[in-house]
Protein backbone atom coordinates (compact mmCIF):
# COMPACT_ATOMS: atom_id res chain seq x y z
CA UNK A 1 0.00 0.00 0.00
CA UNK A 2 2.63 2.43 1.20
CA UNK A 3 4.99 1.75 -1.80
CA UNK A 4 1.58 2.09 -4.14
CA UNK A 5 0.98 5.48 -2.44
CA UNK A 6 5.25 6.28 -2.93
CA UNK A 7 5.02 5.33 -6.33
CA UNK A 8 1.35 7.42 -7.59
CA UNK A 9 3.05 10.95 -5.85
CA UNK A 10 6.76 10.68 -7.17
CA UNK A 11 5.24 10.18 -10.49
CA UNK A 12 2.79 12.83 -9.80
CA UNK A 13 5.12 15.00 -8.30
CA UNK A 14 7.85 14.77 -11.61
CA UNK A 15 5.20 15.05 -13.83
CA UNK A 16 3.67 18.23 -12.41
CA UNK A 17 7.70 19.18 -12.00
CA UNK A 18 7.83 18.85 -15.77
CA UNK A 19 4.74 20.80 -17.10
CA UNK A 20 6.00 23.64 -14.46
CA UNK A 21 8.96 24.25 -16.45
CA UNK A 22 7.69 23.25 -19.82
CA UNK A 23 3.82 24.80 -19.87
CA UNK A 24 3.43 27.86 -21.77
CA UNK A 25 0.76 29.67 -19.57
CA UNK A 26 2.11 31.05 -16.36
CA UNK A 27 -0.90 29.79 -14.84
CA UNK A 28 -0.87 26.59 -15.59
CA UNK A 29 2.84 26.57 -14.47
CA UNK A 30 1.94 27.58 -11.06
CA UNK A 31 -0.91 25.22 -10.48
CA UNK A 32 1.36 22.81 -11.47
CA UNK A 33 4.07 23.67 -8.89
CA UNK A 34 0.92 23.25 -6.60
CA UNK A 35 0.32 19.55 -7.20
CA UNK A 36 4.30 18.99 -7.17
CA UNK A 37 4.34 20.93 -3.70
CA UNK A 38 0.87 18.69 -2.51
CA UNK A 39 2.66 15.29 -3.79
CA UNK A 40 6.14 16.50 -1.58
CA UNK A 41 4.15 16.67 1.42
CA UNK A 42 2.59 13.25 0.87
CA UNK A 43 6.26 11.96 0.48
CA UNK A 44 7.00 13.64 3.61
CA UNK A 45 4.56 11.91 5.63
CA UNK A 46 4.97 8.70 3.93
CA UNK A 47 8.45 9.24 5.36
CA UNK A 48 7.25 9.45 8.72
CA UNK A 49 7.02 13.63 9.07
CA UNK A 50 3.97 14.72 8.61
CA UNK A 51 4.74 17.90 10.23
CA UNK A 52 7.01 18.57 7.77
CA UNK A 53 4.13 17.14 5.12
CA UNK A 54 2.06 19.69 6.89
CA UNK A 55 4.00 22.89 6.41
CA UNK A 56 4.68 22.41 3.27
CA UNK A 57 1.10 22.76 2.42
CA UNK A 58 0.55 25.80 4.90
CA UNK A 59 3.44 27.79 3.88
CA UNK A 60 4.38 26.77 0.16
CA UNK A 61 1.08 25.61 -1.49
CA UNK A 62 -1.39 27.50 0.98
CA UNK A 63 0.97 31.03 0.74
CA UNK A 64 3.79 31.86 -1.29
CA UNK A 65 2.39 29.83 -4.62
CA UNK A 66 -0.92 32.28 -3.84
CA UNK A 67 1.33 35.35 -4.32
CA UNK A 68 2.62 34.30 -7.08
CA UNK A 69 -1.09 33.19 -8.73
CA UNK A 70 -1.80 37.56 -7.11
CA UNK A 71 1.32 38.70 -9.03
CA UNK A 72 0.21 36.99 -12.26
CA UNK A 73 -3.35 37.58 -12.53
CA UNK A 74 -2.68 41.32 -11.58
CA UNK A 75 0.05 41.47 -14.65
CA UNK A 76 -2.55 39.70 -16.61
CA UNK A 77 0.09 37.37 -18.16
CA UNK A 78 -1.65 35.03 -20.94
CA UNK A 79 1.70 33.79 -22.81
CA UNK A 80 5.28 33.42 -21.63
CA UNK A 81 7.04 36.05 -23.80
CA UNK A 82 10.16 35.49 -25.47
CA UNK A 83 13.14 36.48 -23.07
CA UNK A 84 15.70 38.66 -24.75
CA UNK A 85 18.94 37.08 -23.25
CA UNK A 86 21.57 35.86 -25.19
CA UNK A 87 20.76 32.05 -25.93
CA UNK A 88 24.42 31.15 -25.88
CA UNK A 89 25.13 32.50 -22.70
CA UNK A 90 21.24 30.41 -21.11
CA UNK A 91 23.09 27.14 -22.60
CA UNK A 92 26.62 27.69 -20.81
CA UNK A 93 24.80 28.39 -17.35
CA UNK A 94 22.31 25.48 -18.12
CA UNK A 95 25.36 22.85 -19.12
CA UNK A 96 27.07 24.30 -15.95
CA UNK A 97 23.75 23.61 -13.53
CA UNK A 98 22.79 20.38 -14.56
CA UNK A 99 26.55 19.36 -13.76
CA UNK A 100 26.35 20.80 -10.68
CA UNK A 101 23.12 18.69 -10.32
CA UNK A 102 24.65 15.61 -11.52
CA UNK A 103 27.79 15.61 -9.80
CA UNK A 104 25.41 16.01 -6.40
CA UNK A 105 23.40 13.44 -7.39
CA UNK A 106 25.79 11.20 -8.02
CA UNK A 107 28.01 12.18 -5.00
CA UNK A 108 24.37 10.92 -3.13
CA UNK A 109 24.21 7.90 -4.32
CA UNK A 110 28.09 6.78 -4.36
CA UNK A 111 28.49 7.95 -0.50
CA UNK A 112 24.81 6.11 0.31
CA UNK A 113 23.18 3.67 -2.43
CA UNK A 114 26.01 2.26 -4.00
CA UNK A 115 27.47 1.09 -1.13
CA UNK A 116 24.56 0.07 1.26
CA UNK A 117 25.64 -3.74 1.21
CA UNK A 118 29.25 -2.84 1.88
CA UNK A 119 29.07 0.07 4.71
CA UNK A 120 25.94 0.00 7.48
CA UNK A 121 23.44 1.82 6.85
CA UNK A 122 22.77 5.38 8.93
CA UNK A 123 19.98 4.62 12.17
CA UNK A 124 16.76 5.36 10.98
CA UNK A 125 15.40 8.41 12.30
CA UNK A 126 13.66 7.76 15.57
CA UNK A 127 10.19 9.26 16.55
CA UNK A 128 11.20 11.61 18.94
CA UNK A 129 13.51 12.88 15.96
CA UNK A 130 11.23 13.33 14.01
CA UNK A 131 7.66 14.53 16.53
CA UNK A 132 7.17 18.16 16.61
CA UNK A 133 8.62 18.18 20.81
CA UNK A 134 11.73 16.49 18.99
CA UNK A 135 11.99 19.52 15.69
CA UNK A 136 11.66 22.09 18.19
CA UNK A 137 14.34 20.58 20.85
CA UNK A 138 16.39 20.57 18.09
CA UNK A 139 16.03 23.79 16.83
CA UNK A 140 16.41 25.63 19.87
CA UNK A 141 19.40 23.47 21.14
CA UNK A 142 21.47 22.55 18.88
CA UNK A 143 20.39 25.02 16.24
CA UNK A 144 20.08 28.07 17.83
CA UNK A 145 22.25 29.97 15.74
CA UNK A 146 21.35 29.07 12.31
CA UNK A 147 18.02 29.62 13.38
CA UNK A 148 18.09 32.89 14.66
CA UNK A 149 19.98 33.90 11.51
CA UNK A 150 17.59 32.54 9.29
CA UNK A 151 15.13 34.83 11.44
CA UNK A 152 17.19 37.93 10.78
CA UNK A 153 17.17 37.31 6.70
CA UNK A 154 13.88 36.93 6.71
CA UNK A 155 13.37 40.33 8.67
CA UNK A 156 16.18 42.01 6.23
CA UNK A 157 13.67 40.44 3.40
CA UNK A 158 10.51 42.37 4.91
CA UNK A 159 12.87 45.99 5.12
CA UNK A 160 13.48 45.22 1.87
CA UNK A 161 10.22 44.67 0.48
CA UNK A 162 9.27 47.57 2.28
CA UNK A 163 11.84 49.24 0.66
CA UNK A 164 10.89 48.48 -2.81
CA UNK A 165 7.34 49.40 -2.53
CA UNK A 166 7.87 53.33 -1.75
CA UNK A 167 7.42 55.74 -3.96
CA UNK A 168 10.47 57.07 -4.73
CA UNK A 169 11.10 60.42 -2.97
CA UNK A 170 7.76 60.03 -0.78
CA UNK A 171 6.70 58.76 2.85
CA UNK A 172 4.14 56.99 1.05
CA UNK A 173 3.63 52.94 0.59
CA UNK A 174 1.63 52.30 -2.28
CA UNK A 175 -1.91 52.15 -1.42
CA UNK A 176 -3.75 48.93 -2.11
CA UNK A 177 -6.63 50.64 -4.12
CA UNK A 178 -4.18 51.38 -7.06
CA UNK A 179 -3.01 47.65 -7.30
CA UNK A 180 -6.58 46.08 -7.21
CA UNK A 181 -8.37 48.96 -9.45
CA UNK A 182 -11.12 48.96 -6.60
CA UNK A 183 -11.82 52.57 -7.40
CA UNK A 184 -11.98 51.91 -10.74
CA UNK A 185 -14.63 49.05 -10.27
CA UNK A 186 -16.63 51.14 -6.96
CA UNK A 187 -18.12 53.77 -10.05
CA UNK A 188 -17.71 57.55 -10.12
CA UNK A 189 -15.40 58.81 -7.23
CA UNK A 190 -17.22 60.42 -4.64
CA UNK A 191 -15.48 62.85 -1.98
CA UNK A 192 -13.65 60.56 0.72
CA UNK A 193 -16.27 61.72 3.01
CA UNK A 194 -19.17 60.44 1.05
CA UNK A 195 -17.66 57.27 0.94
CA UNK A 196 -16.21 56.49 4.12
CA UNK B 1 -9.72 -4.87 5.37
CA UNK B 2 -9.48 -4.65 9.08
CA UNK B 3 -11.58 -3.76 11.75
CA UNK B 4 -9.89 -0.34 12.26
CA UNK B 5 -10.64 0.94 8.30
CA UNK B 6 -14.60 -0.17 8.73
CA UNK B 7 -14.41 1.88 12.23
CA UNK B 8 -13.02 5.08 10.15
CA UNK B 9 -14.96 4.63 7.48
CA UNK B 10 -18.25 4.98 9.91
CA UNK B 11 -16.70 7.45 11.43
CA UNK B 12 -16.01 9.42 8.36
CA UNK B 13 -19.98 9.07 6.91
CA UNK B 14 -21.08 10.37 10.00
CA UNK B 15 -19.17 13.78 9.90
CA UNK B 16 -19.79 13.45 6.06
CA UNK B 17 -23.70 13.50 6.94
CA UNK B 18 -23.27 16.28 8.90
CA UNK B 19 -21.94 18.46 7.12
CA UNK B 20 -23.39 17.70 3.88
CA UNK B 21 -26.73 18.01 5.45
CA UNK B 22 -25.22 21.84 6.41
CA UNK B 23 -26.20 23.47 2.96
CA UNK B 24 -29.69 22.59 2.29
CA UNK B 25 -30.61 23.30 5.71
CA UNK B 26 -28.77 26.74 5.62
CA UNK B 27 -30.62 27.87 2.30
CA UNK B 28 -33.89 28.24 4.65
CA UNK B 29 -31.93 29.33 7.38
CA UNK B 30 -29.93 32.12 5.82
CA UNK B 31 -33.08 33.32 4.01
CA UNK B 32 -35.90 32.63 6.68
CA UNK B 33 -33.03 34.50 8.82
CA UNK B 34 -32.64 37.47 6.37
CA UNK B 35 -36.65 38.18 5.96
CA UNK B 36 -36.36 38.15 10.28
CA UNK B 37 -33.56 40.61 10.12
CA UNK B 38 -34.96 42.88 7.30
CA UNK B 39 -38.43 42.15 8.79
CA UNK B 40 -40.40 40.43 5.81
CA UNK B 41 -41.47 37.22 5.51
CA UNK B 42 -38.64 35.44 3.39
CA UNK B 43 -39.61 32.11 1.52
CA UNK B 44 -42.67 31.24 2.72
CA UNK B 45 -44.45 29.08 -0.54
CA UNK B 46 -43.06 25.57 -0.49
CA UNK B 47 -44.36 23.39 2.54
CA UNK B 48 -44.87 24.66 5.70
CA UNK B 49 -42.81 27.69 6.99
CA UNK B 50 -41.43 27.61 3.55
CA UNK B 51 -39.39 24.28 4.69
CA UNK B 52 -39.06 22.51 1.25
CA UNK B 53 -37.60 25.89 -0.07
CA UNK B 54 -34.70 24.05 -0.36
CA UNK B 55 -35.91 20.66 -2.23
CA UNK B 56 -36.89 23.21 -5.29
CA UNK B 57 -33.67 25.52 -4.96
CA UNK B 58 -31.79 21.79 -5.59
CA UNK B 59 -34.06 20.63 -8.33
CA UNK B 60 -33.93 24.43 -10.10
CA UNK B 61 -30.29 23.65 -10.26
CA UNK B 62 -30.58 20.75 -11.84
CA UNK B 63 -32.78 21.14 -14.64
CA UNK B 64 -31.16 24.73 -15.34
CA UNK B 65 -28.98 24.86 -18.59
CA UNK B 66 -25.31 24.60 -17.87
CA UNK B 67 -23.35 27.02 -20.11
CA UNK B 68 -19.88 27.22 -20.27
CA UNK B 69 -18.67 30.31 -21.33
CA UNK B 70 -17.48 29.81 -24.81
CA UNK B 71 -13.72 31.43 -24.09
CA UNK B 72 -13.06 30.14 -20.93
CA UNK B 73 -9.93 27.72 -19.96
CA UNK B 74 -12.37 24.79 -19.60
CA UNK B 75 -10.13 22.44 -17.63
CA UNK B 76 -9.75 24.99 -14.92
CA UNK B 77 -13.39 25.97 -15.09
CA UNK B 78 -14.55 22.15 -14.66
CA UNK B 79 -12.49 21.14 -11.80
CA UNK B 80 -12.41 24.95 -10.26
CA UNK B 81 -16.14 23.99 -8.37
CA UNK B 82 -15.15 20.62 -7.52
CA UNK B 83 -12.32 22.00 -5.94
CA UNK B 84 -14.45 24.23 -3.40
CA UNK B 85 -15.89 21.08 -1.89
CA UNK B 86 -12.51 19.67 -0.93
CA UNK B 87 -10.87 21.39 1.98
CA UNK B 88 -14.14 21.60 3.96
CA UNK B 89 -14.67 17.35 3.29
CA UNK B 90 -10.74 16.60 4.30
CA UNK B 91 -10.59 18.87 7.70
CA UNK B 92 -13.48 17.20 9.03
CA UNK B 93 -10.84 14.52 9.70
CA UNK B 94 -9.51 15.69 12.50
CA UNK B 95 -12.74 17.47 14.40
CA UNK B 96 -13.21 15.33 17.32
CA UNK B 97 -16.98 14.63 18.01
CA UNK B 98 -17.52 12.21 21.49
CA UNK B 99 -15.58 10.73 23.84
CA UNK B 100 -13.55 7.24 23.35
CA UNK B 101 -16.23 4.26 22.72
CA UNK B 102 -15.84 0.85 24.07
CA UNK B 103 -18.15 -0.85 21.70
CA UNK B 104 -17.28 -4.20 20.05
CA UNK B 105 -14.48 -5.40 22.24
CA UNK B 106 -12.21 -2.05 20.82
CA UNK B 107 -11.70 1.37 22.08
CA UNK B 108 -12.48 3.69 19.16
CA UNK B 109 -11.29 7.09 19.83
CA UNK B 110 -14.29 9.37 18.45
CA UNK B 111 -12.29 11.47 15.61
CA UNK B 112 -11.50 10.38 12.54
CA UNK B 113 -8.09 10.30 12.74
CA UNK B 114 -5.99 11.14 15.33
CA UNK B 115 -3.33 12.17 13.65
CA UNK B 116 -0.45 13.95 15.80
CA UNK B 117 -0.48 17.18 13.55
CA UNK B 118 -3.94 17.27 14.03
CA UNK B 119 -4.70 21.43 14.10
CA UNK B 120 -1.99 22.05 11.35
CA UNK B 121 -3.23 19.46 8.80
CA UNK B 122 -6.99 21.52 9.19
CA UNK B 123 -4.65 24.66 8.56
CA UNK B 124 -2.81 23.25 5.81
CA UNK B 125 -5.66 21.86 3.91
CA UNK B 126 -8.13 24.80 4.49
CA UNK B 127 -5.61 27.24 3.13
CA UNK B 128 -5.82 25.00 -0.03
CA UNK B 129 -9.18 26.57 -0.64
CA UNK B 130 -8.16 29.58 -2.63
CA UNK B 131 -6.89 28.03 -5.45
CA UNK B 132 -11.24 27.63 -5.90
CA UNK B 133 -11.67 31.26 -6.24
CA UNK B 134 -8.57 31.50 -8.36
CA UNK B 135 -8.46 29.05 -10.44
CA UNK B 136 -12.94 29.80 -11.17
CA UNK B 137 -11.72 33.58 -11.68
CA UNK B 138 -8.99 32.93 -13.96
CA UNK B 139 -10.59 30.55 -15.65
CA UNK B 140 -14.13 32.61 -16.82
CA UNK B 141 -12.04 34.99 -18.80
CA UNK B 142 -13.92 38.09 -17.05
CA UNK B 143 -12.91 41.27 -15.72
CA UNK B 144 -15.31 41.17 -13.01
CA UNK B 145 -14.31 36.97 -11.90
CA UNK B 146 -10.40 37.76 -12.19
CA UNK B 147 -10.79 40.98 -10.07
CA UNK B 148 -12.92 38.70 -7.49
CA UNK B 149 -10.21 36.17 -7.29
CA UNK B 150 -7.30 38.67 -7.07
CA UNK B 151 -9.19 39.98 -4.19
CA UNK B 152 -10.15 36.40 -3.35
CA UNK B 153 -5.85 35.75 -3.01
CA UNK B 154 -4.67 38.76 -1.44
CA UNK B 155 -7.70 38.72 1.09
CA UNK B 156 -7.39 34.69 2.37
CA UNK B 157 -3.63 35.27 2.79
CA UNK B 158 -3.92 38.22 5.11
CA UNK B 159 -6.85 37.06 7.35
CA UNK B 160 -5.20 33.70 7.55
CA UNK B 161 -1.90 34.89 9.25
CA UNK B 162 -4.07 36.17 12.37
CA UNK B 163 -6.22 33.34 12.14
CA UNK B 164 -3.00 30.98 12.84
CA UNK B 165 -1.56 33.00 15.32
CA UNK B 166 -4.77 32.93 16.90
CA UNK B 167 -5.18 29.46 16.94
CA UNK B 168 -1.40 28.30 17.92
CA UNK B 169 -2.08 30.42 21.17
CA UNK B 170 -4.50 28.22 22.08
CA UNK B 171 -2.19 25.46 21.41
CA UNK B 172 0.37 26.78 23.87
CA UNK B 173 -1.21 25.90 27.20
CA UNK B 174 -2.54 22.27 25.75
CA UNK B 175 0.92 21.27 24.79
CA UNK B 176 -0.65 19.29 21.90
CA UNK B 177 -1.60 19.91 18.35
CA UNK B 178 -4.42 17.36 18.84
CA UNK B 179 -7.85 18.62 18.63
CA UNK B 180 -8.71 15.87 21.21
CA UNK B 181 -6.38 16.95 23.64
CA UNK B 182 -7.87 20.98 23.38
CA UNK B 183 -11.25 19.29 24.02
CA UNK B 184 -9.54 17.11 27.26
CA UNK B 185 -8.21 20.35 28.35
CA UNK B 186 -10.74 22.61 28.55
CA UNK B 187 -12.91 19.65 30.28
CA UNK B 188 -10.11 19.54 32.87
CA UNK B 189 -9.94 22.76 33.65
CA UNK B 190 -13.26 23.85 33.80
CA UNK B 191 -13.30 26.60 31.72
CA UNK B 192 -13.71 27.05 28.07
CA UNK B 193 -10.37 29.03 26.13
CA UNK B 194 -13.16 31.65 25.19
CA UNK B 195 -12.88 33.11 28.57
CA UNK B 196 -9.15 33.34 29.48
CA UNK B 197 -8.20 33.48 25.61
CA UNK B 198 -10.85 36.07 24.35
CA UNK B 199 -8.79 38.31 22.59
CA UNK B 200 -7.86 35.03 20.52
CA UNK B 201 -11.20 34.40 20.18
CA UNK B 202 -11.92 37.07 19.00
CA UNK B 203 -9.58 37.59 16.55
CA UNK B 204 -9.99 34.01 15.22
CA UNK B 205 -14.20 35.08 14.82
CA UNK B 206 -12.97 37.91 12.42
CA UNK B 207 -10.67 36.17 10.30
CA UNK B 208 -13.57 33.66 10.44
CA UNK B 209 -15.74 35.61 8.51
CA UNK B 210 -12.89 36.95 6.14
CA UNK B 211 -11.53 33.10 5.87
CA UNK B 212 -15.22 32.12 4.52
CA UNK B 213 -15.81 34.88 2.23
CA UNK B 214 -18.96 35.79 4.19
CA UNK B 215 -20.08 39.55 4.73
CA UNK B 216 -19.04 41.66 5.87
CA UNK B 217 -15.85 40.30 4.15
CA UNK B 218 -17.10 39.38 0.66
CA UNK B 219 -15.07 41.33 -1.73
CA UNK B 220 -14.38 38.67 -4.13
CA UNK B 221 -18.03 38.14 -5.09
CA UNK B 222 -19.09 42.05 -3.94
CA UNK B 223 -22.66 41.81 -5.88
CA UNK B 224 -23.04 45.57 -6.15
CA UNK B 225 -19.37 46.26 -7.68
CA UNK B 226 -18.50 42.92 -9.53
CA UNK B 227 -22.10 41.34 -10.40
CA UNK B 228 -20.97 38.02 -8.76
CA UNK B 229 -17.14 38.32 -8.45
CA UNK B 230 -15.35 35.07 -9.10
CA UNK B 231 -18.26 32.86 -9.65
CA UNK B 232 -20.22 35.42 -12.01
CA UNK B 233 -20.02 33.06 -15.19
CA UNK B 234 -21.02 29.96 -13.04
CA UNK B 235 -24.84 28.61 -13.10
CA UNK B 236 -27.24 25.21 -12.93
CA UNK B 237 -24.83 22.67 -10.55
CA UNK B 238 -21.89 24.17 -10.51
CA UNK B 239 -23.12 27.78 -9.28
CA UNK B 240 -24.47 24.88 -6.37
CA UNK B 241 -21.54 23.37 -5.88
CA UNK B 242 -19.61 26.59 -5.12
CA UNK B 243 -22.64 27.23 -2.65
CA UNK B 244 -22.17 24.15 -0.94
CA UNK B 245 -18.44 24.73 -0.82
CA UNK B 246 -19.12 28.10 0.80
CA UNK B 247 -21.45 26.67 3.83
CA UNK B 248 -19.42 23.51 4.61
CA UNK B 249 -16.33 25.85 4.75
CA UNK B 250 -18.57 27.87 7.28
CA UNK B 251 -18.95 24.41 9.08
CA UNK B 252 -15.45 23.38 9.18
CA UNK B 253 -14.06 26.90 10.73
CA UNK B 254 -17.11 26.77 13.16
CA UNK B 255 -16.60 23.04 14.08
CA UNK B 256 -12.82 24.19 14.77
CA UNK B 257 -13.37 27.92 16.41
CA UNK B 258 -16.26 25.43 18.95
CA UNK B 259 -13.53 22.51 19.44
CA UNK B 260 -10.74 25.55 20.10
CA UNK B 261 -12.70 27.87 22.44
CA UNK B 262 -16.11 26.38 22.86
CA UNK B 263 -15.24 23.28 24.68
CA UNK B 264 -15.74 21.19 21.29
CA UNK B 265 -18.49 18.30 21.71
CA UNK B 266 -18.21 18.53 25.39
CA UNK B 267 -21.11 20.04 27.90
CA UNK B 268 -20.26 21.54 31.15
CA UNK B 269 -20.59 19.71 34.54
CA UNK B 270 -21.97 16.08 32.16
CA UNK B 271 -19.17 13.82 31.72
CA UNK B 272 -21.42 10.70 30.11
CA UNK B 273 -19.65 7.70 28.19
CA UNK B 274 -20.28 4.94 26.29
CA UNK B 275 -23.28 5.24 23.42
CA UNK B 276 -25.15 7.80 25.27
CA UNK B 277 -22.03 9.74 25.52
CA UNK B 278 -21.05 9.32 21.64
CA UNK B 279 -24.72 10.20 20.66
CA UNK B 280 -24.48 13.64 23.28
CA UNK B 281 -21.02 14.32 21.96
CA UNK B 282 -22.15 14.51 18.51
CA UNK B 283 -25.50 16.20 19.13
CA UNK B 284 -23.52 18.96 21.03
CA UNK B 285 -21.01 19.60 18.64
CA UNK B 286 -23.89 19.80 15.75
CA UNK B 287 -25.73 22.52 18.01
CA UNK B 288 -22.42 24.37 18.68
CA UNK B 289 -22.04 24.49 14.72
CA UNK B 290 -25.54 25.42 14.23
CA UNK B 291 -24.88 28.48 16.91
CA UNK B 292 -21.94 29.39 14.63
CA UNK B 293 -24.03 29.07 11.56
CA UNK B 294 -26.47 31.44 13.28
CA UNK B 295 -23.83 33.64 13.91
CA UNK B 296 -22.69 33.78 10.46
CA UNK B 297 -26.11 34.51 9.41
CA UNK B 298 -26.82 37.18 11.68
CA UNK B 299 -23.55 39.38 11.53
CA UNK B 300 -24.14 38.95 7.22
CA UNK B 301 -27.60 40.49 7.43
CA UNK B 302 -26.37 43.24 9.89
CA UNK B 303 -23.13 44.45 8.31
CA UNK B 304 -22.60 46.79 5.30
CA UNK B 305 -19.58 45.14 3.12
CA UNK B 306 -15.93 46.41 4.10
CA UNK B 307 -13.94 48.77 1.80
CA UNK B 308 -11.12 47.03 0.20
CA UNK B 309 -8.66 49.53 1.40
CA UNK B 310 -10.79 48.83 5.02
CA UNK B 311 -10.49 44.98 5.04
CA UNK B 312 -6.78 45.36 4.55
CA UNK B 313 -6.22 47.70 7.10
CA UNK B 314 -7.77 45.66 9.56
CA UNK B 315 -6.13 42.29 8.54
CA UNK B 316 -2.84 43.66 8.75
CA UNK B 317 -2.69 46.72 11.23
CA UNK B 318 -5.20 45.52 13.52
CA UNK B 319 -5.97 41.88 13.76
CA UNK B 320 -2.34 40.76 13.28
CA UNK B 321 -0.70 43.06 15.90
CA UNK B 322 -3.93 41.61 18.08
CA UNK B 323 -3.04 38.41 17.67
CA UNK B 324 0.85 38.88 18.16
CA UNK B 325 -0.34 40.13 21.36
CA UNK B 326 -2.75 37.95 22.46
CA UNK B 327 -0.10 34.68 21.19
CA UNK B 328 2.75 36.09 23.89
CA UNK B 329 0.02 37.25 26.83
CA UNK B 330 -1.02 33.08 26.72
CA UNK B 331 3.24 32.62 26.77
CA UNK B 332 3.26 34.53 29.72
CA UNK B 333 0.42 33.63 31.39
CA UNK B 334 1.23 29.89 30.42
CA UNK B 335 4.78 30.18 32.18
CA UNK B 336 3.25 32.22 35.07
CA UNK B 337 1.47 28.65 35.41
CA UNK B 338 -1.97 30.78 35.49
CA UNK B 339 -3.37 28.50 32.69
Amino acid sequence: METVIFFLFAALALGSGIVVVTHKSPIYATLSLVVTLFSMAVLFVLLGAPFLGALQILVYAGAIVVLFLFVIMLLNVQKEEDAHVDRGVQLWVAILGALVFLGMFWLAFWRTGLRLGAAPSPPALTEAQVSLKGLATALFTDYLLPFEIVGLLLLVAVIGATVAARRPGSDEILPQDDLVGDDAAAGPVLPREVRS
Amino acid sequence: VNADVIAILIKYAVMFGVFINIAPVMVWVERRGAGLIQDRPGPNRVGPFGLFQPLADALKFMFKEDVTPALADKPLYLLAPVLALMPAFTTLVVIPFGPDLTAFGRTIPLVVTNVDTGVLLFLAISSLGVYSLVMAGYASNNKFSLLGSIRASAQLISYELALTISVLAVLIPVNSFRLSDVVAYQQAHHVWNCIPQILGCIVFLISAFAETNRLPFDLPEAESELVAGFHTEYGAMRFALFFQGEYSNMAALGALGATLFFGGWTLPFLHLSGWLGAIVGLGTLIAKIAIAMAVFVWVRWTFPRFRYDQLMRLGWKVLLPLSIVNLILVAAMTLAGWL
